[in-house]
């Protein structure tokens, strides 16, 4: 009682005002030590003697405007962009009829928008998945429903990249899921070619699968029998995408108890049984996050059908690059282009660490 | 008992429900399946071949390989075997992997603990250059430097030149060097004997510490060891201090050590795509020792360097390694974007030894095995490492 009142007649001592609000925080944060304030004040400086002068370059001192005279100005020359973003973006693709592969690219980005969030994945969601592919390639491809039907040779630019990721992705799963219940299977012939396939795609780069896909493949044909060169290298990166989802859904079988196997043999169900009902549910949601990992890569990856010659975002770029009015501007082109890859990544890996932390149960 | 009733079941479940027996007809028809495939492949793959009359087998490496390589690490010229032009491409690629996973470590480790660093704007440029760096295809940030080299930087006329010796332009990076002296080459083998003596003085230090529990101190006297040794060397091989340094005659500089502008952008390009993802790794890994190891390391009084070398890194290495490991593969592996840019790496000499033979087969089938040699000797390391470092239960 005592201790009340005498609480109640004293003033309220507040915090000194270094240690709360920005000061504070700028104290707490930014100059805690000598040896932090030094390292502060050297990063400020190095910001800004770089930020500076980046901003004036390609903001300031910049021209934006389609077929302006870039070489006058020092700044940055976005016009490189804004006169050929058609063909950077869409490569050959019939210039008329940009409207389709446009509506296919919204339709794609919006399911991917609905699919972030978790409520909606259902059945349904599923059909439209599969039900809206199929749109996208009847847009993209056309001769049916009066489209102009456009040869899949002139497929580029951005329209190629999501293809082959996509598309790579989409093939590589089943195929993935195949190979790692291969390789945990107790058949020894069935085990060491899912290991040996596994293990020689992990051991070599993509670009020697692309080399052959693009000089070896065509060999192995029989004669008069050819396929197209977006096939080919369709096919390399989905051969080479589907080793690394094994081994992700790798992870997530052997994090399986022994008990769900136990269990589902007890009630009579079969092999197949088991791992649709029982076993695959669970193992593949535990490895939803570094699937999304294995995903960021096979995008970034499909930047390598450049060196077989495809025209994929960066190849149409180059083209760009090498007419003579816009050859030196490749800085200004391909940061254009790493933006557009930057901000596909970031989206992927920020929902993969938003998904991770919802699925963490802390078990 | 348990064995007889076995076989009593046996006897009665007809074939198709014996899991054995029926595991041993799936796995026959996989390798029928894998062989009937294989055929096709082949005989389709030998018709194609004669019909377009080229060659088979591997004699091709004997034959002159009639193209020049930019730049290589042993005598060569277009008059040797192909052979050797791979065996130049090998070595290239060895270089730039070697070079590249130093620099990685070093940059990945540092940004590692800037991104752990309390003070909040080191923190968030380390976690920004994270970010940046990895969400850009790498094959895009090689072409970046390249560009940068080529199209950025002045010529050799108007070259950049921080300090006296060092040059920057469109020729790439020219710096001066001592003039080749033979006791440079004593030099050398003095270092390496100061690290066989560095070798068997720990193992001496660590039994006596055992022994008697007196420290010794192993640190400062390798750095003196392995400064001291090469620098005695130097001072008895008669101090030599010629350099030779790089001047501009006509439109390229002579002398002095050149680093081309291929060899430069793709060790720029990897290093700093590969030390983002060697960042991640190592922060996770500092951050998986329990804090409780520092406090209790400090409560029986070792000191910040100590608590450093014997309880925390030991701890975090066995978490970092393993992924560290796999990040230098995914360098060895992506410096075969070199071909991309020119520079001459297997990759680059076998595409070229492909388009002039025809042999894509034998070519590819190169380029496999020399990535598979890298890759299975790292898995071996990790092994060998694992097994090393496991935690011994009690």
């Amino acid at each position: 009682m005592e201790l009340h009142a005498k609480n109640e007649n004293k003033e309220i001592i507040k915090p000194p005002i270094s240690s709360v609000g920005v000061l504070g925080w700028i104290r707490e944060n930014l100059f805690s030590s000598p040896f932090n304030t030094i390292l502060t004040i050297i990063i400020i400086s190095i910001l800004w003697f770089s930020i500076i002068p980046f901003l004036k370059w390609a903001l300031i001192d910049s021209c934006w405007l389609p077929d302006s005279n870039c070489r006058e100005t020092g700044g940055a020359c976005w016009s490189v962009i804004s006169s050929n973003y058609k063909i950077i973006l869409f490569g050959f693709y019939p210039q008329n009829i940009l409207w389709r592969p446009i509506t296919a690219i919204f339709l794609l980005v919006s399911l991917l928008i609905i699919s972030r969030n978790r409520n909606y994945w259902n059945a349904f969601l599923g059909y439209s998945w599969i039900i809206s592919l199929v749109i996208m390639g009847i847009l993209l491809k056309g001769g049916v429903l009066g489209l102009e039907s456009v040869d899949i040779e002139r497929w580029g630019g951005i329209i190629l990249t999501l293809l082959l990721s996509v598309f790579g992705l989409t093939a590589a799963y089943p195929l993935g899921i195949l190979l790692a219940l291969g390789r945990q299977s107790k058949m020894p012939v069935i085990k060491t070619f899912c290991v040996f396939y596994i293990e020689l795609i992990r051991g070599v780069p993509l670009i020697s699968l692309l080399f052959m896909s693009s000089v070896v493949f065509p060999l192995f044909l029989p004669e008069g029998v050819s396929i197209n060169g977006i096939l080919r290298a369709q096919v390399a990166i989905i051969m080479f995408t589907a080793a690394y989802i094994a081994e992700v859904v790798r992870g997530g079988l052997q994090g399986m108890n022994k008990g769900q196997f136990e269990a589902a043999d007890s009630i009579g169900l079969n092999y197949l049984q088991t791992m649709r009902l029982i076993i695959l549910p669970q193992a593949l949601k535990i490895v939803i996050p570094p699937s999304v990992s294995v995903l960021i890569s096979a995008f970034k990856d499909t930047s390598l059908v450049v060196i077989i010659g495809l025209y994929d975002l960066l190849k149409t770029t180059q083209s760009t690059l090498s007419d003579p009015k816009w050859m030196g501007f490749s800085a200004e082109a391909y940061i254009f282009i790493a933006i557009i890859y930057f901000v596909c990544c970031f989206f992927m890996s920020n929902y993969s660490r938003k998904l991770e932390k919802e699925l963490d149960t802390g078990l | 008992m348990n064995k007889a009733i076995n076989n009593k079941i046996s006897e009665n479940i007809s074939f198709w429900y014996d899991p054995d027996k029926r595991s041993i007809v799936y796995q026959i028809g996989a390798a029928c399946l894998f062989a009937f495939v294989a055929w096709y492949l082949v005989s389709n793959t030998m018709t194609n071949l004669e019909r377009q009359s080229i060659a088979t087998g591997f004699g091709f490496l004997n034959n002159e390989a009639a193209f020049e390589i930019g730049e290589s690490l042993i005598e060569y010229s277009a008059a040797d075997r192909y052979a050797r032009a791979l065996w130049v491409g090998f070595l290239n690629t060895l270089l730039v992997s070697f070079i590249g996973v130093l620099l990685t470590v070093m940059l990945g480790s540092f940004i590692g603990v800037a991104r752990l660093s309390k003070n909040w704007l080191i923190n968030k440029c380390a976690a920004g250059y994270i970010e940046l760096f990895q969400d850009i295809p790498v094959l895009l940030q090689l072409f970046f430097w390249y560009a940068f080299f080529y199209e950025m930087l002045p010529s050799p006329k108007e070259a950049l030149s921080p300090f006296n010796g060092l040059f920057l332009c469109n020729r790439g990076l020219i710096f001066g060097i001592p003039q080749t002296h033979p006791v440079y080459k004593y030099m050398a083998i003095a270092v390496i004997i100061a690290v066989i003596v560095i070798f068997f003085l720990k193992k001496w230090a660590k039994k006596r510490q055992d022994l008697t529990g007196r420290p010794f101190p192993v640190f400062f006297t390798s750095i003196i060891l392995i400064i001291g040794f090469p620098f005695v060397c130097w001072l008895l091989g008669g101090t030599p201090t010629d350099m030779s340094v790089p001047v501009l005659k006509g439109f390229n500089f002579k002398g002095g050590l050149t680093i081309s502008p291929e060899f430069a952008a793709l060790l720029l390009g990897l290093v700093l795509y590969t030390a983002a993802f060697v960042a991640e790794v190592v922060r996770a890994g500092i951050q998986s020792v329990n804090r409780g190891q520092t406090e209790a390391a400090m409560a029986i009084g070792l000191k910040p360097g100590q608590v450093l070398n014997l309880i925390i890194l030991p701890q975090a290495l066995r978490v970092i390694i393993p992924p560290l490991t796999s990040q230098m593969l995914n360098l060895t592996k992506n410096s075969s974007l070199a071909v991309a840019i020119g520079y001459p790496d297997f990759v680059s000499v076998a595409g070229t030894a492909i388009n002039q033979t025809g042999q894509a087969i034998e070519g590819v089938m190169l380029i496999m095995i020399v990535y598979l040699i890298f890759s299975l000797s790292t898995s071996a390391f990790m092994n060998w490492y694992n097994k090393k470092m496991a935690i011994v239960e009690r």
